[in-house]
């Protein structure tokens, strides 16, 4: 599963993430995590609930502000960004890191089209002169709308939803928002796409062209993909790159073939070994005590 | 009153089932119980002024009325659920018209009070609403046997139709009103008193569109509106009277102090959401009156500020007699002087200011800012992984809102001549935000519909006396619960997919 076209995945990697730590009180929930993630590459963290990954990606995106560690994104145009240090809202305008939610988070009331028109908010806000000349009704806005249109057009077309851009967001069947928030996301023009379980609640055709969608990301767009992922068949057939947790800390980094074969990620998700010893009902008892909830 | 919807195991008319009379009655009995419990204390006793101090006036029999009254409401909406619609319509149409001919004869009688104690209630306002009432419940009855006649294929649904009629009325309304308002003055039976109603509605109406601005297309809770139209009405006062300048110098002033003001409580709140943003700015909107009313010095104080200037007509004054060497208005265009002048003059300044208000939501609404808005009411989180500065676009709603309420305290202080904290009151916020409420958030044409409901049939209603407060209630409830998203609570996308290939 390397990427096309045989890109060498030596070359400075797009995001690097250092003895990342994330206390909350008493609790740890992400431990000296370091990891890194290349441009055009779909990088997938797996791991048991509460493994902390959604924490990963908070940190990442400036909801929480990491306890220690250092997270660095090259941007290929704007040079390097120390997203530790940035405010929650400068990371996606600046350095380029768009994501998507667990829990779909769109504008519900709003169309989809102006959903998707909402996330060029910066670059329209300076055409429109921050609303001063745009209140006037300049043509410089005028235009850089239409552009806006076109690009919202561009993935809309993508994602298959374009005859329903005048309805609002909400009224969307479950599977139409997933891809509208990817959409979305995409509309900021970013270089690091995170996404947090974007197959949950979908079904298998939904979720094979979820796959398609991805890796069409991957392919034709300058971006590197960041994925949170439980189902197991997406991630192993589309990740180039694997990066396990649990309990917090970093428990494997690899290939998915690598990652499929290795005896801590086995112990993570099944067990002890000794357990094949044991009924099943213990092995499942055992599985979900595992599980503290998110 | 409810609206039914037809669904596939529910006929639009129930079908006549077995009439359980004992509980028809049981439970409009019990209906009347409550009524006569709540309204022993508030209708029964009233307290009135009489020379050398107040008196207690009993008025049981109102209560007993109210309780019957009750009774029958009860006992006929009963009757229409269990489909027998017969007896209510005889009953209504036979009570509508008994009552309808006592109060006509009433009015023609020379000696007036005659046939008052035949009335139910001693207000003739009230009267005739039982009368409406009552032609209500006959008017549904009567619907009711239509359809059980018309044995036809299931028509579209009443809700509907119903919004599909408020889709059209609103494409056509707007406009309409528009002219109306425009010609206004100019209408015959337009006299003094309607139109200084109308300024009235119309200055609530662009309180409205402003406060639509914060509550409607940014979804900040803002309960302390009245803030900023008090430091509207005290900077042109203040401004007016320490300098001498007029109300057209002034106005942008007041404007840009109030959203200062607006920047100010943005500060503090921008951490907060829904109930809590509401308290502060509750407080806040408290704070400005009690300065308002001890900074005895600067502002007055409960004395308030007094011969605030009137706006002029570029310099042209609308008095009788202009004041110190300057011109008037109808000696300039050689017109003959006529009070009335200066009240349509104040009409059309408010109507202009609110047509701005206006114009200007709708221009924003297009533009980056006003999504950014609408985003940030309906998920704030997402607007933060968008890239989307919620600091600034919180604080510019909050800014450009005041800004808003800025020039109509400044209009309201032209406008009286005389201001003082008392008419800057919780009481006032609460209206705007009700018309807001009311009108459906962000929905602009629901903004007018709603002060003019609220403010203008209030001012009509003058003659209900005690019972205006009870019907404004009444009227909030009914809103609210026929349509609890607003009157007009429809949104239309600020921007639509153009087809393909077009505008290159």
């Amino acid at each position: 599963m390397s990427p096309p076209g045989g890109q060498s995945p030596a070359s400075t990697p797009l995001l690097r993430v250092e003895h990342l730590t994330m206390r909350f009180g008493g609790l740890t929930a992400v431990d000296d995590v370091s990891f890194e993630a290349a441009d055009r590459q779909i990088t997938a963290i797996i791991g048991p609930n509460g493994a902390g990954k959604t924490t990963v990606f908070n940190c990442l995106t400036g909801f929480y502000k990491p306890t220690v560690g250092r997270l660095t994104l090259e941007h290929p145009d704007r040079g390097r960004h120390l997203l530790e240090r940035m405010e929650g809202y400068q990371i996606p305008q600046h350095a380029g890191v768009a994501r998507t939610f667990q829990n779909i988070r769109l504008f519900g009331a709003m169309s989809v089209l102006e959903n998707l028109v909402v996330a060029q908010h910066n670059a329209l806000m300076r055409a429109s002169g921050y609303t001063f000349t745009g209140l006037l009704g300049g043509r410089g806005y005028r235009r850089a709308e239409r552009e806006a249109v076109e690009l919202a057009r561009y993935w809309l077309d993508l994602v298959r939803l374009t005859d329903r851009a005048d309805e609002p967001a909400g009224s969307l069947p479950y599977g139409g928002q997933r891809r509208l928030e990817i959409a979305r996301a995409m509309c900021t023009r970013p270089v690091l796409l995170c996404l947090d379980e974007p197959a949950a609640g979908l079904n298998p055709r939904e979720s094979a062209e979820l796959r398609d969608l991805l890796l069409h990301i991957r392919d034709r767009e300058r971006v590197g993909l960041l994925l949170i992922e439980h189902d197991m068949t997406v991630v192993m057939s589309i990740s180039d790159h694997i990066v396990v947790l649990d309990y917090g800390r970093k428990i494997a980094d690899g290939e998915p073939r690598e990652i499929r074969d290795d005896p801590n990620v086995i112990r993570a998700y099944l067990g002890e070994e000794e357990d094949e010893a044991l009924p099943p009902e213990v092995v499942a008892d055992r599985q979900s005590a595992r599980q503290p909830g998110c | 009153m409810t609206a039914t919807v037809q669904t596939p195991g529910r006929a639009a008319t129930p079908p006549p089932r077995p009439l359980d009379r004992r509980r028809l009655l049981v439970d409009a009995a019990l209906t009347a119980l409550v009524v006569l419990a709540l309204s022993f204390a508030l209708v029964g006793f009233k307290i009135e002024d009489v020379p050398g101090g107040l008196d207690l006036l009993l008025r049981f029999d109102d209560v007993v009325v109210a309780a019957a009254l009750a009774f029958l409401v009860r006992l006929g909406v009963d009757l229409l659920g269990a489909g027998r619609p017969l007896p209510v319509l005889a009953t209504s149409l036979a009570l509508a018209g008994a009552l309808a001919g006592l109060l006509v004869a009433e009015q023609g009688q020379t000696e007036p009070g005659a046939l008052t104690r035949w009335l139910p209630f001693g207000a003739v306002v009230v009267d005739w609403l039982v009368v409406m009432i009552a032609l209500g419940f006959a008017a549904r009855a009567a619907a009711d046997l239509w359809r059980r006649r018309a044995t036809v294929a299931p028509v579209a649904t009443e809700a509907s139709t119903i919004a599909a009629t408020l889709r059209v009325a609103t494409r056509v309304l707007g406009p309409l009103l528009l002219g109306v308002a425009v010609t206004l003055p100019f209408l015959p039976e337009v006299d003094r008193r309607i139109l200084d109603i109308a300024i009235l509605v119309v200055t609530y109406v662009m309180l409205g569109w402003g406060l639509n601005i914060v509550v409607g297309l940014a979804g900040l809770l803002d309960l302390g509106y009245v803030a900023f139209y008090a430091v509207g009405a005290y900077s042109y006062a203040l401004l007016a009277q320490s300098f001498g300048f007029g109300f057209w110098t002034c106005l942008p002033f007041a404007g840009i102090m109030a959203g200062f003001a607006g920047i100010l409580l943005g500060f503090p709140v921008l951490r907060l959401r829904g109930d809590y943003l509401a308290i502060v700015t509750l407080g806040f909107g408290e704070i400005v009156r009690v300065v308002l009313l001890n900074w005895y010095q600067f502002t007055g104080g409960p004395d308030g500020i007094s011969g605030i200037p009137r706006p002029t007509f570029f310099g042209l004054e609308l008095t009788r007699t202009a004041s110190g060497g300057g011109e008037t208005f109808h000696g300039f265009f050689g017109l003959t002087y006529s009070p009335t002048d200066r009240i349509i003059y104040l009409y059309y300044i408010v109507l202009a200011l609110a047509l701005l208000t206006n114009a200007f939501t709708m221009r924003i609404r297009k533009l980056p800012i006003g999504r950014a808005w609408e985003a940030l009411r309906e998920d704030e989180i997402a607007c933060r992984s968008l890239g989307i500065n919620p600091r600034n676009t919180k604080l510019t709603a909050f800014s450009i809102g005041a800004m808003f309420g800025g020039f109509g305290g400044a209009f309201f202080a032209t406008r009286q001549g005389f201001i003082s904290p008392e008419s800057f009151t919780f009481i006032e916020s609460a209206i705007i935000l009700a018309i807001v409420v009311l009108g459906g958030m962000g929905s602009q044409i629901g903004v007018v519909f709603a002060a003019v409901l609220l403010i203008g049939l209030p001012e009509i209603f003058r003659d209900l006396q005690q019972y205006r407060m009870l019907a404004f209630g009444g009227a909030m409830v009914v809103i609210m619960l026929w349509r609890p998203r607003g009157l007009l609570a429809r949104r239309r996308p600020t921007i639509h997919l153009p087809p393909e290939g077009a505008g290159r």
